[in-house]
């Protein structure tokens, strides 16, 4: 397929369009000095993703996406930044001034092997127009059939990352306080 | 391994190998040891604590020797058994081979018959007479074991084993000599005869070392082929080896001046004289010349030799001859009469007279075993060994009178009995080779022979009886031997009388000639009948005189024995200072000889050694010093302050940042996919 | 639409979150950017899925595990943080060197 033909499809543009907003906020979440604006960029980086996401016939993954990630995770992190009275203003030292230069070399230069391998690899495989979507009875069934093992053992690690973090910010009780509530 | 013959020359003895005899006759040799052992364990139980045992080997010895003695007589055997105990390499690629085994031919066969006959006859003898002695046991014990090394010496195919029988003979001498050892005297005198015979050992040892070395073997029948074949090796060493070989005989045969330690021998009990130091033991020169006869007959070298070894012969013969006139003790008479015998046979072997010097050998054996056992016999019932005690005594004591006159005639040299027929051939070997002026004093020998014989008999039978208490007649236990040694003193005579040979049997000449090269000595056709005439001459006057002088009442008896010729006599009374000047000899070894040596062994052995060894302290120290510690320490000493501050130095990485961490393995993970990339 | 053309974004998403990971001073942030990297993970998934098409759906079950695993990984992140920032007063990566030598 040639770049004309590629172009002149309009689900490209889209593309073209919400891959464009997804590097600009990809871009933003790493170079902003404010950590507010970090978290909302990415956001703004998952919103995009889940838009490909409707682009390739992965409806369910792509609301998935937005109820955990965006609804979840983020939340969360706006939380343990609020509690760790990260300033949520400008910081001139957010970043690691030293690490910088060395830092997007290498970044550039996994960009390019990854580019270049999967062109090469990849080249025009072509993928079918926008269309039906994947029913979700597929997926249900393949989570809870061929792909039920790693369905619990996903489970368990919930359940461990529920109780290790319980656990891990838990504030010392002082001995005294111990004996007072008269449990651990 | 047998050796078979191999004749040499025309002329060779025509030998045979043996029968069964000959092949198991090593068990002559082991038997006398066998004997030993039960004799030590078991003897003091029985009767005759421990008698039984040496006498029950003497006779199977005896038997078994007789036959071979037969055996020998019809055809010559020559066989030999040897068992290779060890082999040395040598530098040119020989090999020094130790061998021990025994030899079965003429002339040891001689001798294990007269070890045998005697020994026995002196073994029966002894059982009375050390009846209630002190250690009668361990005596029989000692004196198997001297039997046993002398069959080993005799029997012996190699010069090694003969110098471990020449030993063994040495430590038995000394352990008999020394059996009243609760006398000082006795014991010294063993010492001394272990002393003179270990100085001539050194002699025999050179000579075997110098003599095997140069052929390189040790048995007797490659150095006595190689001297027939007048081999170049063994013909450079000749002259040196035989005079060594000839020292070493010096000092067992008692041969002039090492003769010294045999008049004190006579310490000992009378039957350990007369076994070991008439017949036997001090034959052991005599034999060793014979064996090695041709080292001395057909090398230039040995001839040589034996240049020095007749005047020595002589000098014994009669010097020896002169001391017996003034001993008192009646064993030191037969002592050096002894002496002066073995000087006889070594100056017929010395002259070149194989046969002449075995025949006295062979006959000497026989009368003065007798001679001793019948003075045993005398000092046994007079209970002194001196003549000045005795007298009179053929009354009283008839067998041990007949027998000792038969030896003393024998001994003088008196026809028809034994030692003529000997001594004549002796006088007929010097004539024949040249050595008249030796041959004179020879027949003077015969002269002094015969003269101190008379004496001895004079005023030991004759007169009347000058000691204490009644004498009798000794038991039969002990005449008896003398009986039986009396026979052979009168007939050994007849079986080598010149010319005459028993039918296919041969004689004398034959029997003792059966060995693997031919002697080459002379046999003369037939008697000399003016020498013989001679020396009857000279041992007629000897007894004549001899009996004019002593053969009288006790008192002048006593006064003659008396009378000292002024300058002779006390010269022959310390028996030539002979003892003075071995003990000089010590002395000086003891002292000033000792000190030089220890003052060379103190300041240059050990300068030396101590110069070496403070070198090498000095090179350890610098090696320790400065290559150790400096060198190779400073070495490693840099190689782990390196390793330190290379750790130093790395240790900053580890920053404990995560960051950094990251850092890193996201450029590593880069650099390998770059690196798959590129070279792909 | 050919497949590349989402790998490529995936690669850029990835690329970016490896950069803000080795830049960012802020631990928080340095999780945000792991963030980044997980979910380019999962465009990359879907679009394969995509092309495969295969009958149960395998790329997008995966990628719903991806993000399950992503929260709970997030949630003990932060809880460590937490923990950290109470013991130091400080969210600053360069002073958690408690492994330094």
């Amino acid at each position: 397929m040639t770049f004309q033909s590629w172009i002149s499809e309009p689900v490209n543009w889209v593309y073209l369009a919400i891959g464009g907003a997804v590097l600009v906020s990809g871009f933003r979440v790493v170079t902003t000095q404010n950590v507010v604006r970090a978290a909302l960029y990415l956001v703004a980086t998952l919103g995009g993703t889940a838009g490909l996401f409707l682009m390739l016939s992965a409806e369910f993954v792509a609301w998935t996406l937005v109820l955990v990630y965006i609804g979840a995770v983020i939340v969360l992190f706006l939380f343990g930044t609020m509690i760790t009275r990260a300033p949520m203003v400008r910081d001139t030292g957010l970043d690691n001034p030293k690490a910088r230069p060395m830092a997007a070399v290498l970044s550039l230069i996994l960009f390019v092997v990854l580019s270049y391998t999967m062109l090469t690899a990849f080249g025009s495989t072509e993928i079918a127009q926008v269309g039906e979507g994947t029913d979700t009875r597929i997926l249900g069934e393949a989570l809870l059939g061929r792909f039920v093992l790693p369905f619990e053992i996903v489970g368990f690690i919930l359940l461990a990352a529920l109780v290790g973090g319980i656990t891990i910010a838990r504030r010392d009780l002082t001995p005294l306080e111990e004996e007072e509530r008269g449990s651990v | 391994m047998t050796h078979l013959v191999l004749a040499v020359e025309a002329g060779a003895p025509e030998l045979v190998s043996g029968g069964f005899f000959a092949q198991w006759a090593g068990i002559m040799l082991v038997a006398p040891f066998v004997a030993f052992l039960l004799i030590v364990f078991l003897g003091k139980r029985l009767k005759y604590l421990g008698a039984e045992f040496a006498i029950g080997a003497m006779a199977l010895n005896l038997v078994w020797a007789s036959i071979l003695f037969v055996q020998n007589m019809s055809h010559g055997i020559f066989r030999e058994e040897n068992f290779e105990i060890a082999s040395i390499g040598m530098f040119d690629g020989r090999a020094l081979v130790f061998e021990l085994g025994w030899v079965v031919d003429g002339l040891s066969i001689m001798m294990y018959f007269v070890v045998a006959f005697v020994g026995l006859l002196v073994f029966i003898y002894a059982v009375g007479y050390m009846h209630g002695d002190v250690r009668v046991t361990w005596f029989f014990a000692s004196l198997s074991l001297f039997a046993g090394s002398m069959l080993i010496l005799v029997g012996s195919p190699n010069l090694i084993q003969l110098i471990i029988g020449w030993e063994g003979v040495g430590l038995a001498s000394y352990l008999l000599i020394g059996h009243y050892w609760e006398q000082k005297e006795n014991s010294s005198a063993a010492m001394k005869a272990f002393y003179t015979n270990k100085v001539a050992d050194v002699g025999l040892i050179l000579g075997a070392i110098l003599l095997g070395l140069a052929i390189g073997d040790f048995s007797f029948a490659a150095i006595n082929e190689a001297a027939a074949n007048h081999a170049e090796p063994l013909e450079a060493v000749a002259f040196a080896g035989g005079l060594l070989l000839f020292f070493g005989a010096m000092g067992k045969s008692a041969q002039f001046p090492l003769h010294i330690w045999l008049p004190d021998a006579m310490a000992g009990p009378t039957p350990v004289s007369a076994l070991m130091h008439a017949a036997t033991m001090v034959t052991a020169g005599i034999y060793l010349m014979a064996r090695t006869f041709p080292v001395y007959q057909d090398l230039v070298g040995g001839e040589a030799a034996r240049q020095w070894m007749v005047p020595i012969g002589v000098i014994t013969l009669f010097a020896m001859g002169l001391l017996a006139l003034v001993a008192d003790d009646i064993k030191k008479v037969l002592a050096y009469s002894t002496v002066s015998q073995l000087g006889y046979m070594m100056t017929a072997v010395a002259a070149g007279g194989y046969t002449a010097g075995l025949f006295h050998l062979f006959t000497h054996a026989f009368f003065k075993a007798l001679l001793f056992l019948g003075a045993g016999s005398v000092i046994h019932a007079v209970h002194s060994n001196n003549m000045s005690d005795m007298g009179g005594l053929r009354k009283e004591m008839p067998r041990t009178f007949w027998t000792f006159v038969i030896g003393s005639l024998s001994l003088a040299g008196i026809i028809p009995l034994a030692g003529f027929f000997s001594k004549d051939e002796i006088l007929a070997t010097l004539d024949h080779e040249g050595y008249q002026a030796f041959m004179w004093v020879a027949i003077a020998g015969a002269f002094v022979t015969a003269f101190y014989m008379t004496r001895a008999v004079a005023l030991t039978f004759f007169g009347s009886y000058k000691g204490h208490g009644h004498p009798h007649e000794s038991p039969a236990l002990m005449t008896v031997p003398l009986v039986a040694l009396a026979v052979p003193s009168v007939i050994a005579g007849f079986l080598n009388i010149p010319g005459v040979e028993f039918g296919g049997f041969g004689n004398f000449t034959t029997w003792v000639g059966a060995r693997v090269v031919a002697m080459g000595d002379h046999h003369p056709e037939a008697i000399d009948w003016t020498l013989a005439a001679y020396g009857l001459t000279a041992g007629g006057l000897g007894i004549l005189i001899g009996w004019l002088l002593y053969g009288k009442d006790a008192e002048t008896q006593l006064a003659r024995d008396r009378f000292e010729i002024p300058v002779l006599y006390p010269l022959l009374r310390q028996k030539y200072y002979m003892d003075h000047l071995a003990l000089g000899m010590v002395g000086f070894t003891k002292g000033p000889a000792a000190r030089a040596v220890d003052w060379v062994n103190t300041y240059v052995l050990d300068g030396i050694v101590n110069g070496v060894g403070g070198g090498v302290r000095l090179m350890g120290r610098f090696v320790y010093g400065g290559l150790d510690q400096r060198g190779i320490d400073m070495f490693f000493n840099g190689v782990s302050a390196g390793a330190d501050s290379a750790g130093l130095a790395l240790r900053r990485l580890q920053t404990g940042r995560v960051q950094q961490y990251a850092m890193g393995f996201v450029v590593g993970a880069l650099v390998l996919v770059l690196a798959i990339a590129v070279f792909n | 639409m050919i497949v590349t053309q989402f790998l490529v974004i995936a690669a850029a998403l990835f690329s970016l979150g490896v950069y803000g990971l080795l830049v960012r001073r802020n631990a928080v942030m340095v999780l945000l950017a792991v963030e980044l990297m997980l979910n380019a993970v999962n465009i990359n998934l879907i679009a394969f899925e995509a092309v495969i098409r295969s009958s149960q759906a395998v790329g997008q079950v995966f990628s719903i595990f991806v993000i399950t695993v992503a929260a709970a990984e997030v949630g003990i992140g932060l809880a460590i943080i937490l923990m950290i920032f109470r013991n130091r007063q400080s969210a600053n990566v360069d002073d958690f060197n408690l492994m330094k030598f």
